[in-house]
């Protein structure tokens, strides 16, 4: 039914108007005092304007996988704490086997000096 | 809520060799890289969960099953004998040449291992999720292993356009099983056949669907128009690779083609069937004809494996028990022959080489006689010729297409065998009657004649050759070629062995 969508409608029609007024309302009340620092782009505290092929150490990409890596798996830990009760011993032993495997590439990775820099 | 009993003795051979490829992480972790027992961890492995595909195959009664999503039927465990042969043979082949290029050995073997437990999944798989998860764990270990020579760049291009290529022929292969869900309300192989003998309610969802699914399958088993990436893979990769991943990667893909097209969409055969018997027929056509003008032997043994992925699928194309286990038969026969032929040229190859020329076979009956007498069987083979395990490969495939009504493919086919018989004599042609090339005139002067056949397998060639020598011929190498050429001569002699076999374990997936 078309009607089961109205709820989102409303919602999008929310946010854009909301999104309007907060971009709005400080252009129009706020004092506007430019420096050369404000007016920079943000980037984390960086200088941003350099070479975009400047060389950074390749520890960089390895760290980055690992990290997406285990930052994966622990978001799949989450579904599991919450069904744990139902799951009962199946459950934990799955997980033990799931981190069991994780635990032999962490030593792999460890013992290969994948997290030293 | 009740939890699921899960059968996991279903997935015995897949679990020993998980077990095994973590096996292998730690100790190459922990002990730094022993390469022999690497090595050795593999291949224990693969032999164990070999003889429990067996084991299990000769249980008595009904197929165990995991839930609804992994069958452990005859079908599934001969594919499994199958992928072992070709693992085993590319850990032979790799023990010598992998530590050359690489220092990652243990990183080698256990990509391997987690490849075959892909391989092995798909041909047990009853849901097309669980297909699509053993494909990808079968490509993202492919796609690292095309790479492993990481100084040479066309092996990073090799990995680099099969990855490319390979997630797009996943979206395609995922897409194909959306749309056959949509229009059966399922993913199980089964209950896809159930809902569609009643005649689908949106035939053009579900032809769409069984379209993209075949280019997802062609792709894995590079049927013509999805080859594109065949000719710069196989030679890019390290021969090793190219040994294992050309005959287990399209052993996999089959199982999976087989048991979804004959299992869940025996209904729609009339359409799907016409689809693939111009596509096998083009890729015949196409593999032959391009592999006869190349002058490298992996180039020309990429070429010919399209070609070989069209004969197989002229056995899918039959759609019958027959059909299904010449395919079954055809691709054990492959296994052996293509990967004997790969392990040659492993045996030919130097340090940071790209591809093998093919004058490099010159005078090799003189320099090698066991090399080049196993190089001649390998070719015979592939060819079809008597007694080797090609032909009845060939037979049993062109058999059951002229049994269901493809006269004018098997034409097709046979006239294609007439095509490659030339590129693959040639090769013996050269090994036995051309003068030795230019490039090895000291391998010539040195090759000492009459030396017993027996001998030739041990570290031959003089030193004189020079830096750019090959590497003498390990006894791994020598063992994986050996294995090699006597399965080849022995399913050749003795097909009956396996026939019997085979046609009791085709029957269940119909």
């Amino acid at each position: 039914m078309p009607s089961d969508y109205l709820p989102i409608l409303i919602l999008i029609v929310l946010a854009t108007v909301f999104a309007i007024i907060a971009m709005a309302l400080p252009a129009v009340l706020g004092p506007s005092r430019k420096t050369k620092a404000k007016l920079e782009p943000y980037e984390s505290g960086m200088v941003p304007y350099t070479d975009a092929r400047r060389r950074f150490p390749v520890q960089y990409y390895v760290i980055a996988v690992l990290f997406i890596l285990f930052d994966i798996e622990v978001i799949f830990l989450y579904p599991w704490a919450v069904m744990l009760r139902q799951l009962r011993l199946f459950g934990l032993i799955e997980m033990a086997v799931f981190l069991g495997i994780l635990l032999v590439g962490y030593v792999f990775v460890w013992k290969k000096g994948a997290l030293e820099w | 809520m009740t939890l699921p009993t899960l059968d996991l003795v279903v997935l015995l051979p897949q679990l020993i060799v998980l077990t095994a490829a973590l096996l292998v992480l730690v100790v190459d972790g922990l002990s730094g890289a022993r390469s022999w027992l690497l090595a050795g961890i593999s291949l224990v492995a693969l032999l164990a969960a070999g003889a429990a595909a067996i084991w299990l195959s000769l249980q008595p009664g009904e197929p165990r099953r995991l839930q609804a999503m992994a069958v452990a039927d005859g079908f599934a465990l001969l594919f499994d004998v199958v992928i072992v042969v070709a693992a085993v043979l590319g850990v032979l082949l790799a023990y010598q040449s992998i530590p050359r290029i690489s220092q990652q050995v243990g990183s080698y073997y256990a990509l391997l291992l987690l490849a075959v437990v892909g391989m092995m999944t798909m041909g047990a798989a009853l849901d097309l999720i669980v297909v699509f998860l053993a494909l990808e764990i079968l490509s993202l270990a492919l796609y690292i292993l095309a790479g492993f020579n990481r100084s040479e760049p066309r092996s990073a291009e090799a990995s680099l356009k099969y990855f490319l290529l390979g997630a797009f022929a996943s979206a395609f292969f995922l897409y194909g099983a959306a749309l056959v869900y949509g229009a059966t309300a399922s993913l199980n192989l089964e209950a896809i056949a159930a809902a569609l003998a009643g005649g689908s309610r949106s035939p053009a969802m579900l032809y769409l669907g069984i379209a993209l699914l075949i280019v997802g399958f062609g792709f894995k088993v590079a049927l013509v128009p999805f080859h594109m990436w065949t000719p710069d893979v196989y030679p890019g990769a390290p021969t090793p690779v190219t040994a294992f991943m050309s005959a287990a990667t399209k052993a996999a893909a089959f199982a999976a083609f087989l048991r979804l097209f004959l299992t869940a969409l025996p209904t729609a055969q009339p359409t799907w069937s016409w689809a693939l018997a111009v596509l096998a027929a083009v890729t015949m056509t196409l593999g032959n004809v391009a592999a006869l003008r190349q002058r490298e032997l992996k180039r020309m043994l990429a070429y010919s494996s399209i070609a070989h992925a069209g004969y197989a699928a002229v056995g899918l194309v039959a759609g019958t028990a027959q059909g299904a286990g010449a395919v079954l038969f055809y691709l054990l026969a492959y296994a052996f022959m293509n990967v004997g032929a790969f392990g040659v040229v492993a045996a030919l190859e130097r340090a940071g080489e790209y591809d093998v020329a093919r004058g490099r076979l010159a005078g090799l009956s003189e320099r090698q006689p066991a090399l080049a007498a196993a190089m001649a069987i390998f070719m015979f083979s592939l060819t079809g010729i008597p007694p080797f395990a090609g032909f009845f490969g060939k037979l049993y495939v062109f058999g059951a297409a002229v049994a269901a009504g493809w006269g004018w493919l098997v034409v097709i086919g046979v006239i294609n065998s007439v095509i490659s018989a030339y590129y693959y004599l040639q090769v013996t042609v050269e090994m036995y009657f051309a003068a030795p090339a230019a490039e090895a005139p000291a391998a010539a002067a040195a090759g000492k004649k009459g030396r017993a056949v027996a001998k030739a397998a041990a570290p031959s060639p003089a030193p004189e050759e020079g830096k750019a020598a090959p590497a003498p011929l390990s006894r791994a190498t020598a063992a994986a070629v050996l294995a090699a050429a006597l399965g080849t001569v022995l399913i050749g002699v003795l097909p009956a062995l396996l026939t019997g076999w085979i046609a009791q374990a085709v029957q269940g997936i119909f």
